[in-house]
């Protein structure tokens, strides 16, 4: 084996995490949800600056904005980037303690994995919840 | 402070930049700003759920609204900056394409602060 080839063998090993035999775990897919609802939230700051021009464009350009936010589509979109939201700021929070170096139990990671999650599911509904009460779709 | 990097790896340019920690800091310092912000923004938002466009714009009026809109985008832009700089980092390859795309994103983020800020200082300011 020359150098060119046995420098491929050493960089084509297989490198650890190898995701596709890699059970899923709470960690893993919290660590990774973080960062595509970051990618995401990144994306929907255009809908709130889409929101903020139309708004200072006067009322037909809001209307039309408005419309767009309050079609089924727009609505499951805020519900999804709702959803994001409330997730990266409680992970965001949970990553914060453990730059302060708490939380670093086994234990702990998931309780506070699972806290994250339930904490994100029930503001999310929460706030649509009043979203529909505050419209009046709720009767 | 001694400069453990070999002859060749400083000729080249590689090794630390001496930046890392400015980009962990400012990433955190603006997650901090944005917990108490976003949920000031959010709360805002449902209170005016069904406004019309007048409501909107008295809201967005207000000074105190304006000044924290500005901190809000101000935050949120720079965090995203910062954190989408790392996503491209990690699995976008080469260093041409990682670079064109770290400019785009943020570019992107500061033509959308910028947009924002606009739209912000307009409704403030007017009338």
């Amino acid at each position: 084996m020359d150098a060119v080839e046995s420098h491929k063998a050493m960089t084509n090993r297989p490198l650890s995490p190898h995701l596709q035999i890699y059970k899923p775990q709470l960690t893993s897919v919290l660590s990774i949800l973080h960062r595509i609802t970051g990618v995401a939230l990144s994306v929907g700051t255009i809908l709130l600056v889409y929101w903020l021009v139309a708004a200072a464009s006067g009322p037909a350009a809001f209307a039309t904005a408005a419309g767009l936010i309050g079609s089924w589509l727009g609505r499951l979109l805020l519900f999804g980037w709702t959803f994001a939201l409330f997730f990266h700021l409680a992970n965001g929070i949970r990553h914060l303690f453990w730059d302060a170096g708490i939380g670093f139990e086994l234990k702990t990671v998931y309780a506070s994995g699972w806290t994250v999650v339930a904490l994100a599911t029930a503001l999310t509904l929460v706030s649509f919840i009043a979203g529909f009460a505050m419209l009046g779709d709720l009767g | 402070m001694t400069d453990h990097r070999t002859a060749l790896g400083r000729a080249r340019g590689l090794g630390s930049a001496k930046e890392g920690v400015a980009h962990w800091w400012v990433q955190r310092v603006t997650a901090v700003l944005l917990i108490p912000l976003v949920l000031w923004f959010v709360a805002s938002l449902l209170a005016h759920l069904g406004a019309d466009y007048t409501g909107v714009i008295a809201w967005l009026h207000e000074p105190l609204t304006y000044g924290l809109m500005v901190l809000l985008l101000g935050a949120m832009f720079w965090h995203a900056a910062l954190g989408l700089q790392v996503v491209v980092e990690d699995y976008v390859h080469g260093e041409a394409a990682k670079l064109a795309v770290i400019l785009l994103a943020k570019g992107a983020c500061l033509g959308l602060f910028m947009a924002g800020f606009v739209a912000l200082s307009k409704i403030a300011f007017a009338g």
